[in-house]
């Protein structure tokens, strides 16, 4: 049935139901996430496989001079916890939203009342929250099985894993901004990888680098988010300038994703 | 009951526009998509905007829809601004894009539920699932989904929102003949629920099947706005007889009747033209002659010729009437 005038339906106030929209965009992105598999596999089981295999070498628990008296065991914590990060938000993240601009998807989100950047923010808040998961786990493996400690300054804590979160989280949205096609990110984000890996100690763990490569480290996203989770590790707080680089990473990626992401 | 043309059209209630578009422009940097365009859909009518590839049809629906920002001239769909009112624009025109994707994991009752819970009064989806033949698919993944069966998704993600207008790109592009017929069949179907549909095509055959009225566009201008039987009457109403003679018999015999233009013999075949009643005055006359017009054809000229006329500059049965180019004719099929 048409209806004889032309004004506009009564609407419901769009705001109104928003979190409802975004709770079950998010459930329906969760499910396809879950229905990919290889997301959680790397992300899950990777670094906790990590921890295992390190628990399991001895003398991994005994403090080391060359690791400033830390065992390897807490030198690799923090670094297990920034590569499950790293996996989830840098390199499984911006395939999945470059295709979707590939594909249309956000392109024909933007035809309905709900705006493409809740789809943005439910893929951001999945995979950052799998990473932040992960860490958690990994940290609750660490403390209860292999004697690792508790970090002191657990608000700390949370509070450098949020800022790792959503600085990486900006890098994984700019890399998913500046390529042009989900090929074509998963081949950035993978190239990515590995300088932040570096950086964060993966290879050589920062008490080891020389002091140059250490002040290198110092700036970039994951290398600042190890020094701040280890602080916490240790017993003290994230030092200032560690946490002031990670604020500065997510400025800077927020700015740049804003100015060049496109929805189709 | 669902309102069809002729009912909405009666003169006690005159036509209403649903879309209005005023000298719209839009360029991307030196290529001027749309140079002009204007024009006016009324409220229930399913309206073609048929042009060849690029004359700026997908720009124009874009710019009704709110996805693209017009350089210049006014666009209201049910009297809003699509750049203004974007969220209440966005919850009463549902848009079917060209080669849009949904996740390939994504199940058709997933997708159907998820944009349905987009809008503040949807409608009720297993219905639309019932009226598009989706119900087998219901369980199906969108990547494991026919091109026909994608097809009808999309439609039906156009319309789970309950618009009162639904925008139609390129519906039938790289579908099979038959999914292409059921096809049209659905948008008669959506019709029928009282939604004004702007159909983008560059298929004759799709506009003359489905369209009310038709907008001709070429070069990001209007050229002609009318029904598809009017379009056609614009190239006049000469036509061609085609056959064979049943035995040699004076052909000026037929070439000094009123109706006929031309007579052109072709081998064993003869070509007849001639407007008004060409093909009863020369089957009169072979009768009286004691000649019979073997394989007879008549050739009319269709829509393809009277698109061809407006944006080739060139008719195939060579009509001495000049095409006009104004967009006014009320008449209905």
């Amino acid at each position: 049935m048409t209806t004889p005038t032309l004004l506009p339906r009564p609407l419901d106030p769009a705001r109104a139901s928003s979190a409802r929209v975004f709770g079950r965009l998010l459930g329906s992105e969760a499910r396809l996430a879950w229905r990919s598999g290889a997301a959680v596999f790397w992300s899950a089981f990777l670094p906790l496989g990590g921890l295992v295999v390190l628990g399991a070498v001895p003398g991994t628990r005994a403090p080391q001079p060359g690791l400033g008296a830390a065992s390897v065991l807490d030198t690799y914590l923090p670094i297990l916890m920034m590569f499950s990060l790293c996996i989830s938000v840098v390199t499984l993240m911006p395939p999945v939203l470059a295709g979707y601009r590939e594909k249309g998807i956000l392109r024909r989100l933007s035809t309905t009342p709900v705006s493409p950047g809740r789809l943005l923010g439910a893929q951001a808040t999945i995979y950052a929250g799998l990473g932040v998961v992960v860490s958690v786990v990994l940290l609750v493996v660490g403390v209860v099985a292999y004697d690792v400690d508790a970090p002191a300054r657990f608000l700390g804590f949370v509070l450098a894993l949020a800022l790792v979160g959503t600085a990486v989280t900006g890098l994984g949205v700019v890399v998913a901004a500046l390529t042009p096609s989900g090929r074509a990110a998963n081949a950035w984000s993978t190239l990515l990888f590995f300088p932040l890996m570096f950086f964060a100690g993966l290879w050589v763990p920062r008490a080891s680098m020389p002091s140059g490569l250490r002040t290198v480290s110092d700036w970039t996203p994951l290398g600042a988010g190890v020094r701040a989770v280890q602080a916490t590790v240790d017993g003290r707080w994230p030092p200032a300038p560690s946490l002031l680089v990670l604020v500065g990473w997510t400025v800077a990626c927020t700015g740049v994703a804003l100015r060049t992401f496109r929805w189709e | 009951m669902p309102p069809t043309p002729q009912s909405v059209h009666t003169p006690s209630r005159p036509p209403s526009a649903v879309v209005e578009i005023d000298h719209l422009a839009k360029s991307y940097g030196a290529t001027r998509a749309v140079v002009d365009v204007s024009l006016a859909v009324d409220d229930g009518e399913i309206f073609g905007i048929l042009g060849p590839n690029g004359s700026g049809k997908t720009t124009t629906v874009e710019c009704v829809s709110g996805l693209r920002r017009r350089d210049g001239g006014t666009v209201r769909v049910l009297g809003l601004d699509p750049l203004r009112d974007r969220a209440a624009i966005r919850s009463q025109v549902g848009v079917q894009l060209q080669e849009a994707e949904l996740p390939a994991k994504l199940t058709v009752r997933e997708a159907l539920a998820l944009y349905a819970s987009f809008y503040p009064s949807p409608a009720d989806w297993r219905e639309l699932v019932d009226v598009l033949g989706l119900g087998p698919s219901l369980r199906t993944r969108f990547g494991s989904l026919s091109g026909g069966q994608q097809q009808r998704l999309s439609i039906a993600l156009a319309l789970v929102g309950n618009p009162r207008v639904a925008i139609l790109d390129e519906l039938t592009t790289g579908l099979d003949p038959a999914a292409r017929r059921e096809t049209w069949d659905l948008v008669e179907r959506v019709r029928e629920r009282g939604v004004t549909v702007l159909l983008v095509t560059h298929f004759m055959q799709e506009a003359e099947r489905l369209c009310d009225r038709l907008a001709v566009i070429d070069a990001g201008r209007v050229v002609a706005v009318d029904t598809p039987a009017g379009l056609v009457d614009r190239l006049g109403t000469r036509q061609e007889l085609r056959f064979r003679p049943s035995q040699p018999f004076d052909e000026s015999l037929l070439a000094r009747l009123d109706p006929v233009a031309d007579v052109v013999r072709r081998g064993a075949e003869l070509r007849v033209a001639g407007t008004g009643d060409v093909l009863g005055a020369v089957v009169s006359a072979l009768a009286r002659a004691g000649v019979v017009a073997e394989g007879l054809r008549v050739l009319q000229p269709d829509l393809d010729d009277a698109f061809l006329a407006l944006v080739g500059g060139h008719d195939p049965l060579a009509t001495p009437d000049p095409v006009t180019t104004t967009t006014t004719t009320q008449e209905r099929p």
